[in-house]
């Protein structure tokens, strides 16, 4: 090829690829994350942020877990999805049973008995008849009935690498005695259930049968046999007893009302022993192949693809029992839409892809890009700061609203405040900021105002939460909205609206606990105090930066003391903490779960309770008491605020926040509701796959002008290189 | 009089110092060592660099002398200081930091950059852009704002350019010559003479000083590169960045150097036990992955603070400690790639013939290493360094991402462009920490970058001509 | 030759012991234990006794190196090290801290880390060698001085602001490729394209300038000049003598890379949601799963010390001169 053909092709190509380029005719949608055949499946797309440390409803006790194995165990409550507060409703169960109460002689008392007079509380649980399991090899059976799959040699199963690989399958009706199961492997020595020692003290029995699986457990490791199987059949538990096929007695120490949210968790869900004898074949947890990562339940989906590393794929349980959706809810449900669907049958999503996203950057503009159909509602986190400006604008009332822009887009934002506080804790073991005289608590109390939770919220959160007035969060009974439940050391009631109280105040208080302008005032010595954090990310230097800041409003010097999670726990445990910040996330809506955090016997150091600050107050423990064992109503209320009025007078904590989450979801995903307590939502959710994959097209449109610029800029800037070639070779 | 305190950096800091200076009054003296500098003063864009890297040291040394004020009292008996361990550029910079925003800011804002809800007279709620507390306060009609940045521009270019003749001229005073006219010394000032090339260095001098000057004249009134999330103006935090950025660069290259050289030249010389011994040893320690090992050192720098923490009563002490253990940390698990180019390069030197010849003649090894391989692997050894200096500044950032980098309370580069990345994704787009950070940080890699290329040249036994 | 490479062969292993006990020794001064069942165990109601019950079901009970209530070989066999590293030499991973088979995990992520990193490597090493040639070929003309400037711009620029820019430019404005995510079959390259121009384009800078030096540093010895006053091209010299003498060190540069091509980028990896050994390996240090780790270690140093020998053997390819022995 002469050298003048040669540059004549090359200019050939180039024009074509211009053309190409600049017309824009390229394929839609180039950055579809997902198989382009799927393109108008009725899948939903979500991610997870953190991939789940176990699926074993006996462990997992987080939200990454819960939102895979919520929707494929099923325990016999649930909370209802629309109403509010909060209300128990059967799932497998035909009723929530109300408990009856005997005494110390195991006479029945009545349903008003006396709390102190009730020796054990009695819950019988009936359920469906009907429902089944989903296809699983473990109950696959030959045609003689025994079990194909319980007695694999390792050689036989090391042809199996995934659950696909078993080619049988079979199902078995639910019975009573798989909850029964359920709840012996809560203490099954092999499992480490955090709530074992809780439910140990509830529980009737339940410890010693901790004990007593321990020791056979022991005995089967010393004479070699594979030690993680335990048939639990074989040993009863006393407080447990199955009353017949569908019926089940669970027995509680004293009186516990909260004990029936807690059978609305997957702790409480069912366990087919064929599915434990299954996984527990020598050989198989080599192929990754347990408990922890194959659920095997009865709810609306089942986990086909368990890839924790890149994606988790829930699919339609065929066998799924009858269900329908809610035919009521809260007041305004039916103008929202949320009751178009009442009555229909349960689920409405055909499967579900979960993709692993760490980033939020890459989450948040995925979402944008329709490859993500809700945004916050699994993970609980919601618009990033970083899309906030973009996503969502304040309204004059100080609300939130979309922007035009994600109005125009279809996008539609739901807010709820979540059943959970962040709090500064005092260590109260703490000489200087610790202790219960006068004036240690003007330190504690000057500090509280000092600390504008208003302006984290502002900063920090996009004002995406309110500024707390003690431990309860809002829709929690006992909370009390506006000016009447405000914390009166820290707030003043202006025109109707709460205001924290001016830095003078704080700074007299100061003055009166003996730090006038932050120094001592015998010695003269500037005031330090210590903040203990386990931050890190791109966020905790600006955060660390903040809280210095609040202190030095009082001229108190804040040393900052940040450590890795680890030591941070360790010094919590010893109490060597003096300033710390914590949260809690309630596990059921009722005041106990909040009250229990500063609850005397709970505390931290001594007893590794939840009770950080180390607070005791025998009056508060008192009425905790007292109040724990109450059913909702003016009675209640009134010990809970003389708990509160207590606990704000003390000031162990500087009383947060309470996050306001965000939920966005795209204008083809139906009936989403925030429901802070349900972590079996999935199923009720409604897709418009047709306009998904209209949205995305429009929304994706590759822009391709860009790199033709760019070869063109590399073309010139190559020209000099050319002539300069040119010439030095001597053309 | 306030209380000095010599953190741990600070005297390896000044240690180094001392060092390079004792090395150049040494140089000075012996005629083959200043013979390739001489080369050095000759290339304009060095000496240009030099000068930037000279002002971003003097920031560095300024931010390492550390001092607690004293306290005002009442009692002369009872001498109380101040908890907060400052710098003496903290004092320069004092208006600084004490003006600080609510929250974001951009640059020459005189308006917040997030709404908030504002009570109007009427005790109507809005929600609008409140004005800035101290950025553009002295402006009564913001509208006027560039005509008055313009102005205030001006006058800083006066100031600076003040500055710079004076000190041009006390400069000529101090070098005239006996012999020389006062004309003649400025002249040479300007234009340059024959050893020493002084008009890029007279000229970058100048405007350094004049752009130092514009800026302090500005950021008294304006934040000239915004403020951050938490309100704090980023134009300080970029500073106060520098000595960061400058000891990481540095004091880890002090930490590795010897190790590598000795080591490396060794290995590749006398093989056999030796190069298996340094070998064993290089290669288990990169064999780990050096994220994991300055993750598992940190952690245990945690460990050591929380056990003993009296000794370590300020947020400053222990953020020195974190700086000064991530720095000899790097340096453990940077050497080994050097040491293992080295290693090569000698094995392939080792080869050539006049060293086999040398060898073969009984010269020395000691010897041999000294005169015919050290000097030719030298420019092997700068190049690792001048590009490690720059990769060192950056890794800096990345270590922070995993959480193993400085603490987080130290103003560092790496912190900046960290949280910078948060706020690339906000819309409109917060772009001014990402920036400011970017550039300081370029400013310093590149002045570094030029200087020691030319370094190199001068000191490569066959570059030199 | 082959004599030479058993011997390297049985150099690994006193390498591999070494960085067990390293390892080892790093983790537990910073990991007690304890640390780790608590890690394992989550956040909310975790009481001493369930961290001590976990302790003893995965065998974190025992002394660390010397367990001196057993007898004979017990002593050593009996205790935390023996139990959770020697394994390690037989290339079994064992379980997780959090019950997974590691050696599965591993299995499956190093094809990920590959698809993203062989051509990171591969065209890394290409582009920058073409460039550096190409400054080579015009040194000491205005060319070149930009050139390296250029470099030492692209060379400041952090590769967290590359990642953060491209998938930013890339994925958000153009909407040319997904911004994150991977899939396991041919899928896969609309994922890796993006990481891999990303790798390519923050390394070359650094690489340019590093090889450029190298070529330099060829050209001006003596046969290459003698090759030129010969009349051979420019060209032709640089591409018979100059590159092929520079092989050395860009060997030695690249043999270092070689265990990272499996061990996968940490950052990009976490940026793109990459499933392979990078994310694996960051996601157990957060986690402070010291199984993993301890497996990740092993594996990189087999990896290393295989890098490392395959260079030495790539000397004697290049340059008959050097000889092992």
């Amino acid at each position: 090829m002469t050298r003048k053909r040669f540059g004549t092709m090359v200019s050939y190509v180039f024009i074509a690829f211009s053309i190409l380029v600049f017309s824009g005719q390229a394929p839609a949608a180039w950055n579809n994350p997902y198989p382009a055949s799927d393109r108008h499946a009725n899948i939903l797309y979500s991610f997870f942020r953190e991939r789940p440390k176990t699926l074993d409803p006996a462990r997992a006790y987080s939200f990454n877990e819960y939102t895979i194995i919520g929707q494929i165990y099923e325990p016999p409550f649930q909370y209802h999805y629309l109403k509010r507060p909060y209300a128990l409703v059967p799932l497998t169960a035909t009723a929530v049973p109300q408990p009856t109460y005997y005494d110390d002689n195991g006479r029945q008392l009545a349903d008003d008995a006396r709390v102190e007079d009730i020796a054990q509380s009695v819950y019988e649980i009936r359920i469906r008849p009907g429902i089944y399991y989903q296809p699983h090899p473990c109950f696959a059976r030959d045609d003689n009935g025994s079990y194909l799959y319980h007695d694999l040699t390792p050689v036989q199963l090391s042809g199996y690498r995934r659950i696909d690989d078993f080619a049988q399958t079979g199902t078995r009706e639910l019975v009573a005695a798989d909850y029964v199961y359920q709840m012996k492997r809560l203490a099954h020595p092999g499992l480490h259930s955090p709530i074992l020692s809780l439910m140990s003290e509830y529980i009737v029995g339940m410890g010693e049968y901790a004990q007593e699986l321990q020791k056979v457990h022991d005995q089967l490791a010393k004479k070699g046999e594979a030690p993680t199987y335990l048939d639990l059949t074989r040993y009863s538990l006393t407080g447990v007893e199955q009353v017949d096929r569908y019926t089940y007695r669970v027995k509680i120490r004293g009186k516990y009302p909260q004990f029936r949210y807690w059978m609305a968790m997957p702790f409480f869900a069912p366990m087919p022993p064929e599915a434990d004898r299954f996984f527990s074949q020598p050989g198989m947890a080599d192929q990754n192949l347990t408990l922890e990562w194959y659920p095997v339940g009865t709810g609306p989906y089942m986990l086909t693809v368990n890839n924790p590393n890149l994606q988790m794929v829930l699919e339609r349980n065929p066998r799924f029992h009858d269900e329908y959706y809610p035919n009521e809810g809260k007041e305004g449900d039916v103008a929202k839409g949320l009751l178009a669907d009442a009555g229909k049958r349960l689920p409405f999503v055909d499967k579900a892809i979960f993709s692993l996203e760490k980033e939020a950057i890459p989450r948040w503009n995925k979402y944008l890009q329709g490859y993500a159909d809700l945004q916050g509602y699994w993970d609980r986190t919601g618009v990033p700061a970083a899309g906030f400006d973009q996503t969502i604008q304040m309204t004059a009332g100080g609300d939130t609203e979309l922007t035009p822009e994600m109005q125009a887009k279809g996008i539609r934002l739901l807010t709820s405040v979540a059943p959970s506080t962040y709090y500064l804790g005092f260590n109260m073991l703490d000489p200087v900021v610790g202790g219960y005289s006068e004036r240690s608590r003007k330190l504690r109390q000057a500090l509280s105002i000092a600390i504008e939770y208003e302006q984290e919220i502002l900063i920090f959160r996009n004002g995406r939460g309110i500024p707390a007035q003690g431990p309860l969060a809002s829709g929690i009974f006992g909370y009390r909205a506006g000016c009447a439940g405000r914390n009166t050391y820290v707030y003043d009631c202006v025109d109707g609206r709460l205001t924290r109280k001016p830095i003078e105040v704080a700074r007299r208080l100061l003055e009166e606990a003996g730090y006038p302008n932050g120094r001592d005032s015998v010695t003269g010595k500037p005031l330090l105090l210590y903040f203990e954090t386990a931050l890190a990310g791109p966020d905790a230097k600006a955060h660390l930066d903040w809280m210095r800041k609040q202190f030095q409003k009082l001229n108190i010097q804040l040393v900052v003391r940040a450590t890795d999670y680890n030591r941070f726990q360790e010094k919590m445990l010893k109490g060597n903490a003096q300033i710390f910040r914590w949260g809690w996330g309630a596990d059921y809506p009722d005041p106990e779960n909040f009250l229990f955090l500063l609850y005397g016997p709970n505390s931290q150091v001594g007893n590794a309770g939840e009770n950080a600050a180390n607070y005791e107050n025998a009056e508060f423990d008192r009425l905790f008491v007292k109040m724990k064992d109450m059913d909702n109503g003016p009675a209640r209320a009134r010990v809970i605020d003389r708990m509160l009025e207590i606990v704000r007078r003390d000031a162990p904590w500087v009383w947060g926040l309470h996050p306001k989450e965000f939920i966005l979801h795209n204008a083809w995903v139906h009936n989403v509701e925030p429901n802070h307590m349900a972590n079996n939502a999935l199923k009720y959710l409604r897709l418009d796959p047709a306009l998904r994959a209209e949205r995305r097209e429009e929304w994706n449109k590759p822009v391709l002008w860009p790199i033709g610029l760019l070869g063109i800029v590399l073309a010139i800037t190559a020209l000099p290189a050319v002539v300069s070639y040119m010439r030095k070779e001597g053309y | 009089m306030p209380q000095f305190v010599f953190l741990w950096t600070d005297r390896l800091i000044f240690l180094l110092l001392g060092a390079i200076i004792a090395f150049t009054i040494y140089a000075l003296r012996h005629e083959h060592l200043r013979a390739p500098w001489r080369q050095v003063r000759q290339r304009p864009l060095a000496m240009s660099a030099l000068v930037v890297l000279l002002a971003y040291v003097a920031v560095g040394l300024l931010d390492s002398v550390h001092l607690r004020s004293r306290l005002a009292s009442d009692n002369p008996q009872a001498v109380q200081y101040a908890p907060e361990i400052i710098s003496v550029l903290d004092l320069i910079g004092e208006p600084l930091i004490r003006r600080t925003e609510v929250s974001f800011s951009a640059p020459f804002a005189t308006h917040a950059f997030v709404k908030e809800v504002v009570e109007k007279p009427d005790g109507r709620m809005t929600m609008e852009y409140p004005r800035l507390r101290y950025g553009g306060r002295h402006l009564h009609n913001p509208n006027r704002r560039v005509a008055d940045i313009v102005a205030k521009s001006f006058k800083g270019v006066i100031v600076g350019g003040l500055i710079w003749m004076l000190l041009v001229v006390v400069v000529a005073a101090l070098l005239r010559r006996r012999d020389e006219m006062f004309g003649q010394t400025l002249a040479k000032l300007v234009r340059g003479d024959g050893a020493i090339l002084w008009w890029p260095v007279t000229l970058t001098a100048g405007a350094v000083i004049v752009l130092i000057s514009v800026v302090v004249n500005l950021s008294t009134y304006y934040h000239v590169l915004g403020t951050d999330q938490v309100g704090q103006d980023v134009l300080w935090r970029s500073v106060k960045s520098i000595r960061t950025g400058l000891l990481v660069g540095t004091l880890t290259t002090l930490v590795m150097l010897p190790f590598a050289l000795l080591l490396g030249v060794a290995a590749g010389y006398f093989r056999g036990w030796v190069d298996d011994v340094i070998q064993y040893t290089y290669t288990t320690l990169s064999s780990i992955p050096s994220v994991l090992l300055i993750a598992a050192a940190i952690l245990s720098l945690h460990v050591y603070i929380t056990t003993h923490e009296e000794a370590f009563p300020t947020v400053v002490e222990r953020a020195d400690l974190r700086l000064l253990f991530l720095c000899l940390i790097l340096g453990l698990t940077n050497w080994t790639g050097l040491c293992r180019l080295l290693r090569g390069e000698t094995l392939k030197l080792r080869e050539l013939d006049y060293i086999q010849a040398a060898t073969a003649l009984g010269v020395r090894n000691a010897q041999i290493m000294a005169r015919h391989i050290l000097p030719n692997v030298m420019h092997l050894v700068l190049i690792t360094v001048v590009l490690d200096f720059s990769l060192l500044v950056l890794a800096e950032a990345v270590l922070s991402y995993v959480g193993v980098g400085v603490d987080p309370s130290t103003d560092s580069w790496g912190n900046m462009i960290n949280s910078a990345r948060l706020e690339m994704a906000r819309e409109p787009i917060v772009w001014w920490s990402l920036t400011s950070a970017f550039a300081f940080m370029f400013g310093l890699v590149l002045a570094a970058n030029l200087f020691a290329d030319a370094v190199r040249d001068a000191l490569d036994p066959r570059l030199r001509k | 030759m082959i004599a030479y490479i058993v011997r390297r062969i049985l150099y690994a292993i006193p390498i591999l012991i070494g960085v067990n006990l390293l390892t080892f020794t790093l983790f537990f001064f910073v990991n007690s234990p304890d640390d780790i069942a608590r890690l394992q165990l989550g956040v909310k109601r975790v009481t001493p006794e369930a961290i001590e019950k976990w302790k003893v079901a995965h065998g974190y009970d025992k002394p660390l190196l010397y367990n001196n209530d057993e007898i004979g070989s017990a002593r050593l066999t009996d205790t935390i090290f023996f139990k959770h590293s020697v394994r390690l030499f037989l290339f079994d991973f064992g379980r997780a801290d959090d019950g997974r088979d590691i050696s599965y995990d591993i299995s499956k992520r190093v094809w990920p880390s590959l698809a993203i990193a062989l051509p990171t490597l591969l065209m890394g090493v290409l582009v920058n060698i073409t460039f550096a040639m190409l400054l080579a070929f015009f040194r000491g003309m205005y060319l070149d001085t930009w050139g390296v400037v250029l470099c030492v711009i692209m060379m400041s620029i952090s590769t967290l602001f590359y990642i953060i820019g491209g998938q930013y430019v890339t994925g958000k404005l153009l909407r040319l490729v997904p911004i994150s995510g991977y899939d396991t079959s041919w899928q896969a390259i609309k994922f890796v394209i993006l990481p891999v121009i990303i790798g390519v384009v923050s390394g070359v800078g650094a690489g340019t300038r590093l090889y450029r030096t190298f070529f330099l540093e060829e050209i001006n010895k003596d046969y290459v000049r003698t090759g030129r006053a010969k009349g051979l091209s420019e060209l032709r010299v640089l591409f018979r003598h100059v590159l092929k003498n520079a092989m050395i060190p860009i060997l030695t540069q690249v043999g270092a890379l070689i265990p990272l091509l499996f061990i996968g980028s940490l950052i990009m990896e976490s940026f793109f949601g990459i499933p392979g050994l990078g994310s694996y390996t960051i996601d157990a240090i957060r986690h402070q799963d010291f199984s993993i780790v301890r497996a990740m270690v092993f594996l990189g140093a087999v990896l290393y010390i295989a890098g490392y020998l395959l260079t030495d053997i790539s000397y004697t390819l290049v340059d008959p001169r050097v000889r092992l022995n």
